[in-house]
């Protein structure tokens, strides 16, 4: 792999290398730009998978050496449902190896749909949210989709409805098998004449550009993927990127400044040294790409105040954090008369899709979301969560624990959510993370709006169990979100820089040589995971920043 | 059991894991592995040990099938208490010195004065971690110690090959 002195001004600097940072290192180093790739994780097992493990045990509290997540107790985080409480200590952590999050995440890669982009001209502004226009179309974004799923390796169905975006080439490998949630969807769905799908997913299928199709494991979600058919920036990307020559991916720099000189341009990053004694160091670059992620990354845009940016960097509109948007969820659980062995193959099964686009007024809200099938996945983590309607330990649990376990069914629904300017990311004044740094505050609390579309979900979610056949079923209680892996909307692009933090090519309104390019960039959060998207735009972006910087001026 | 607890050593973690066990558990993880072998316990006396196993036998029972005594739950814990569990073993000492306030030995307990004293301290720190406790090593796989003869995965139906093909379950077929 090259390496380049921290003192050596690279072309590019990319922090993170998730499924942004995978794509813009990649990008950018194959159009034959100098790139250092700063990832706060190590390694993982970059370039021999198959060390991966599959024992639970060891994944759930591995050695610091293996952990493939952030740890709250040094990424520490505070959480808050209003700016009137005071913040606790908070759970969130995200993907924190080479890789990111895609290396355990359960790689639902849905397009966001071509309503998505322009739902406040659609709609209407609506009072008190912050829903606004994207300054780009789907049918701008529609190539890079498109690129993005050849090119990383998707697997879908190949289906024309209206509920699923429009494709100008279909997925590259075909879809997930059938597992038997899925086949009870069907049963349920054609009782009540709705529309089931496979998932789309970044795991391949098949033999693809070198790495081997999923063999059903089991051990997917949250684990990492020994034969690579998870197709994370990790397998699909970075390699790519090294084997240019010309990209550096340097592990263990926690950044904890994008700097600036008088003239307001970004001159590089100071980062800790994890692997030696968090030494400070100063990367030198003509231009910062920030792919830190939807938390992360208004972080450490705020972190990096300076004489000139006293409100953090790129955070003139004030806009640096605001928007957050976590996604809800919510469902319910089936009892089945035969076992499913849903903990075989990967955990997010087959889709309705019915529900995906609005409807505010056949159910009295706005939004839409989709509803996926599933099962209990591995059994420490069945069994500390307990089986429905039992008591938590004691012959009664043991009893409900055996017959639920493999005779269950969840529906887990993915519901958009309202940007509302309230819901931030921003510095806590109280907490410091394990290197001296302010701690991330996180503050949502959804928009009514959104609650009733929980409920909604959740009382579908029964109807169509019920459909399935489902002897037994349980609805979730309706809760707001918190948090997690999902989080968008936290440097909104747009064409005023009053109100949005980069424009329509992810450049900082602020900044003529820094770019933001993640799940930050969303402006809607989208009935669907986030990844697809993401990865999409930052095809888009590299593209046009390539052309900018082969011309000499990458200020577009 | 020696076996088993090199396969912990070894194949349990990845390589690089192995090296950080090998760096700062060493003493412990080798004379707990010793301790299983002959009977004996690292981190528990043998008094502690049978009123964790006791209490493990309440929490997930002996029914008409296993329950966590017949898995050796309890050798998981002690082993757990000297690997990747090690900041818990204070609870764990404040719970058997609260437990001794309540009874001179739980493990001799009728089993209804055993659920009625466990019911009591349902909600302390001690009992829900020796509750988790007995739930993983019921249900982690056999080289941590406990899960023997893979009776936890079995109850639950949990097949622990390493690939399986469609059809999965009942429904797919």
């Amino acid at each position: 792999m090259k390496k380049y002195s921290p003192s050596e001004e690279v072309d590019f600097l990319v922090i993170g290398s998730g499924a942004a940072g995978g794509v813009m290192a990649k990008q950018l180093s194959q159009a034959g730009f100098s790139v250092v790739v700063l990832e706060q994780g190590g390694w993982g097992a970059y370039g021999h998978e198959q060390d991966y493990t599959k024992d639970e045990l060891s994944n759930r509290f591995p050695a610091p050496v293996d952990k493939l997540m952030s740890d709250p107790s040094q990424q520490r985080n505070t959480f808050r449902r209003t700016a009137a409480e005071k913040a606790i200590e908070g759970h969130h952590n995200y993907g924190c190896v080479v890789g990111g999050g895609t290396v355990t995440y359960g790689a639902s890669s849905w397009r966001h749909l071509p309503y998505e982009f322009d739902e406040a001209s659609r709609g209407g502004a609506m009072a008190g949210t912050g829903i606004a226009d994207w300054p780009i179309t789907y049918k701008e974004l529609e190539p890079y989709y498109s690129q993005a799923e050849w090119e990383i390796g998707i697997s879908g169905p190949n289906v024309k409805t209206p509920l699923i975006a429009p494709m100008s080439r279909p997925y590259p490998q075909k879809p997930l098998p059938e597992k038997s949630s899925g086949a009870l969807f069907r049963k349920a769905a054609q009782q009540l004449g709705l529309t089931v799908v496979p998932n789309v997913a970044a795991i391949i299928t098949e033999p693809y550009n070198g790495r081997s199709g999923c063999i059903n494991c089991g051990m997917c979600s949250g684990y990492g993927c020994q034969v690579k058919a998870r197709s994370s920036s990790a397998v699909a990307l970075l390699p790519i990127a090294v084997a240019t020559g010309n990209c550096e991916i340097r592990v263990n720099a926690y950044v904890r400044e994008i700097s600036t000189d008088a003239s307001g341009k970004a001159t590089g990053a100071v980062y800790f040294d994890k692997a030696n004694d968090n030494r400070e160091v100063f990367q030198k670059a003509k231009v910062v790409v920030l792919s830190a992620n939807g938390t992360e990354t208004p972080r450490l845009l705020l972190l990096s105040k300076s004489n000139r940016f006293q409100h953090g960097l790129a955070n003139s509109s004030g806009v640096v954090g605001k928007y957050l948007m976590t996604g809800n969820g919510g469902g319910a659980s089936g009892l089945f008369e035969k076992p499913l062995n849903e903990y075989k193959g990967c955990v997010t099964g087959a889709a309705i899709l019915d529900y995906v686009p609005n409807d505010v007024k056949g159910r009295g809200w706005y939004g839409g979301g989709r509803m996926t099938a599933r099962g209990f996945t591995s059994p420490i983590d069945y069994a500390l969560g307990g089986p429905h309607g039992a008591p938590s330990w004691g012959a009664g649990y043991k009893k409900a624990l055996m017959e639920q376990a493999n005779r269950k069914m969840y529906i887990a629904n993915f519901i958009s959510q309202m940007p509302l300017e309230t819901n931030t990311v921003d510095l806590d004044p109280d907490v410091k993370d394990a290197w001296g740094l302010a701690a991330m505050r996180i503050t949502t609390q959804s928009h009514e709006n959104d609650m009733k579309a929980v409920r909604f979900f959740i009382e579908k979610s029964v109807e169509v169990l019920k459909a399935a056949g489902a002897h037994t079923v349980w609805a979730d209680t309706p809760s707001d979100s918190k948090g997690g892996a999902h989080a968008r909307g936290t440097c909104r692009m747009g064409n005023d820089p009053k109100t949005s933090v980069v424009n329509k090519y992810h450049r900082a309104h602020d900044v003529p040589n820094l770019f933001v390019v993640d799940g930050s960039s969303l402006v809607t959060g989208g009935r669907n995971h986030p990844t697809m998207t993401i990865s999409a735009l930052a095809y888009r972006a590299a593209d046009h920043l390539v052309k900018a910087a082969k011309s000499g001026n990458v200020t577009i | 059991m020696s076996d088993s607890r090199r396969t912990f050593l070894l194949r349990g973690f990845s390589g690089a894991g192995a090296a950080w066990i090998a760096a700062n558990w060493p003493a412990q993880a080798a004379a707990a592995e010793k301790a299983q072998a002959m009977g004996s316990f690292t981190f528990f006396t043998r008094e502690q040990a049978a009123e964790i196993d006791a209490m493990a036998g309440q929490i997930y029972p002996t029914t008409d099938t296993p329950g966590a005594r017949e898995a050796q739950v309890v050798y998981f814990i002690d082993l757990a208490l000297v690997t990747f569990a090690q900041d818990k073993q204070d609870v764990y000492r404040k719970g058997f010195a609260d437990l001794g306030a309540k009874t001179k030995s739980f493990a001799a307990m009728s089993s209804a004065d055993q659920i009625a004293l466990l019911t009591s301290i349902e909600t302390t720190p001690f009992f829900k971690i020796v509750r988790d406790h007995t739930l993983m090593g019921m249900f982690a796989a056999p080289q941590h110690g406990g899960n023997f003869q893979k009776v936890g995965w079995k109850q639950i139906g949990f097949d622990d090959s390493l690939n399986f093909r469609a059809p999965f379950g009942a429904y797919d077929v």
